[in-house]
């Protein structure tokens, strides 16, 4: 592998960024070709890395591990500086010493998920039968395709059974996946914000985002590498489109209102008059600086694929029959995107087979985005959950 | 985290009584569980492996952060996913008069629950009778504080009511036990209708005649 620039000679962000998606600042499994990963689409994926971060100490009965799934956007850097962007980790308010999910009790893991940009293997990722980047080589994936490669690397450490699998969003339907397929080595489940199917709506957003990114000439019909471009403003134009989704009005409407951006008038032109246009061009023109647009593509087409009920026979109850799982569901009141009812399904599913399940809807008006914020309501709640389910597996406190 | 000391009194007197006909061990539901403070005394009681369903956002959320399993959920829509039989008891405690449907809600519990727990104010309590016949108001007690037109409770009952809903319902009543205003337990041997004048409350352990 020495066709890819390293983080040595790595300049700009772009280079830095394409370093990181081969070899990453993070710990690395790298898996030969000699175990290969079985796809959804029957597909055999080989070699494969999967790039993650761990945070404080597994025990000796390696009861306490806490697997952390990443969103759409996210990656393993949860809770240390992101080495592209400099910026805290994601959930860092979240995941620490003291902190609800506390590393100094529990040993906690989080891997870039399949078919993503900052180390694991993905579309951006050097495909070694031809010495370049997968681009649209790259399989199509599926939400559980993620978690096959992440039960590798639970498997790697000699992990039996997960304490806790969490996460929001695209993460919490990892969660649920890891619950439905591999129950037996769950012992407690925080799926957030998330659903156990993407709905219609949120298909045709990102269908909206994905035609951005191939509309964009840069693009060149996914080998951008080869040409040293990159599709800057269409998956700038995703991105914008999709953080809307992941806002609220009220909240746009709190942080922005119709505000001018800079200047006292209307400029009667198209620059961004408005404050809240001059944020979502920041928005969208810094993503793609730490974002590949191809992982982009394949990681909504993951999501849209996912369908925890029609895999098995179109009853989610199916999905979780028998469990021992301990479940905590979370969704938040001004969600449009994952909204309460969908969660509701899960609880509903959960209930069918009496399993042991809590839900909790926290009262926000930050949207979708709220399970990456500071709610107390929201970190009681992961607290508590975490801190009986301890009990409950042994756990010292 | 608030600790309930059994023997302290600081229990609820119909949570006390709850928790003595609960064998120990069991699979319980609290339907309508407030704060979650008797599936707490259940817990450290009786070992129980509880559950909760409770209506008030604030008051789940307050649960879940105590460690207790508890949905958002209403006893009159989301009971019907529960599956037969998934619980060694299903608990109502002073909820059933908030209930739009308490027959199609008590049959649930009945076919949830091996058997069922209810607890619920009685209608027939002389101080009841009395003020509604003095004043020919709606009665207010310190058991029924709120006024008719704020009140959550939809289908208040008396004992004899109820014990006629059981039957009804082609449910046993294995245990009935009311207690007076001083939360003192009435005497076995007064009749239903002495009970039904003396009781303030009542909790009522059934199980279904007949099941399929």
């Amino acid at each position: 592998m020495a066709v890819h620039p390293t983080l040595e000679d790595a300049k700009g962000e772009r280079n830095l960024r394409l370093a990181e998606a081969n070899n990453p600042s993070s710990k690395v499994l790298r898996l030969p070709a000699s175990e290969p990963l079985k796809l959804a689409c029957d597909q055999l994926l080989g070699p494969i890395s999967i790039a993650y971060e761990t945070y404080g100490e597994l025990n000796a009965e390696k009861s306490n591990a806490i697997l952390v799934c990443h969103a759409l956007t996210g990656d393993q850097y949860v809770a240390s500086t992101h080495p592209v962007t400099h910026k805290p980790g994601w959930w860092s308010t979240l995941v620490g010493p003291g902190k609800p999910i506390d590393t100094n009790r529990f040993f906690v893991v989080c891997a870039n998920i399949l078919g993503g940009c900052m180390g694991s293997t993905g579309p951006a990722s050097i495909d070694q039968r031809t010495g370049k980047p997968y681009g649209l080589n790259f399989p199509v994936i599926t939400i559980g395709d993620m978690v096959n490669a992440q039960v590798r690397l639970i498997d790697h450490f000699g992990i039996d059974q997960l304490f806790c699998v969490i996460g929001g969003s695209m993460g919490g339907m990892q969660v649920l996946e890891w619950a439905a397929s591999h129950s037996e080595r769950v012992f407690s489940a925080v799926p957030i914000a998330t659903a156990a199917w993407h709905s219609s709506q949120n298909i045709a957003f990102h269908e909206v985002g994905r035609q951005a990114v191939m509309a964009d000439p840069d693009w060149c019909g996914g080998d951008y590498h080869a040409f040293g471009k990159v599709p800057r403003n269409g998956l700038a134009v995703a991105r914008m489109a999709a953080h809307i989704t992941y806002l609220s009005e009220d909240a746009l409407h709190r942080k922005f209102g119709r505000n001018l951006q800079d200047r006292s008038k209307l400029t009667f032109s198209f620059n961004a008059d408005f404050q809240v246009e001059s944020y979502l061009r920041h928005q969208g023109s810094t993503f793609v600086d730490r974002f590949d647009a191809n992982s982009y593509l394949y990681i909504t087409r993951a999501m849209d694929y996912f369908d925890l009920a029609a895999e098995r026979g179109d009853v989610l109850a199916n999905a979780f029959r028998g469990t021992k799982t301990r479940f905590c569901i979370v969704s938040f009141t001004s969600d449009w995107l994952y909204p309460t009812r969908e969660s509701r399904e899960v609880v509903h599913a959960l209930n069918a087979v009496a399993a042991n399940v809590s839900f909790v809807e926290i009262e926000s008006d930050k949207g979708h985005d709220a399970f990456l914020l500071e709610e107390p309501e929201f970190f009681a709640t992961i607290r508590g959950f975490l801190s009986a389910a301890g009990v409950k597996r042994g756990l010292k406190v | 985290m608030q600790k309930y000391t059994y023997a302290s009194g600081t229990a609820r007197v119909d949570h006390q009584l709850i928790a003595e006909m609960v064998a120990p061990g069991s699979r319980v539901l609290d339907v309508g569980c407030g704060d979650g403070s008797l599936l707490q005394l259940l817990a450290e009681t009786k070992n129980t492996d509880g559950r909760g369903v409770e209506l008030s956002r604030e008051r789940v959320n307050a649960c879940v952060m105590r460690g207790l399993s508890v949905i958002q959920g209403d006893a009159d829509r989301d009971l019907a996913d529960y599956p037969d039989q998934a619980f060694d008891y299903a608990i109502l405690s002073l909820t059933i008069q908030a209930t739009r449907q308490p027959k199609t809600v008590l049959e649930n519990l009945l076919r949830i629950g091996r058997r069922a727990i209810v607890s619920f104010p009685n209608f027939g309590h002389w101080r009841i009778r009395t003020e509604l016949l003095f004043t020919g108001r709606m009665p207010r007690t310190r058991n029924l504080p709120d006024p008719w037109y704020t009140t959550a409770d939809a289908h208040l009952c008396t004992i004899k009511d109820f014990a006629d809903l059981a039957e009804h319902v082609d449910a046993e009543v294995e245990e009935a036990v009311a207690f007076n205003t001083s939360g003192q337990r009435l005497p076995i041997r007064h009749s239903i209708a002495l009970q039904n004048l003396l009781g303030e409350k009542a909790v009522f352990l059934l199980r279904k005649r007949h099941v399929e």
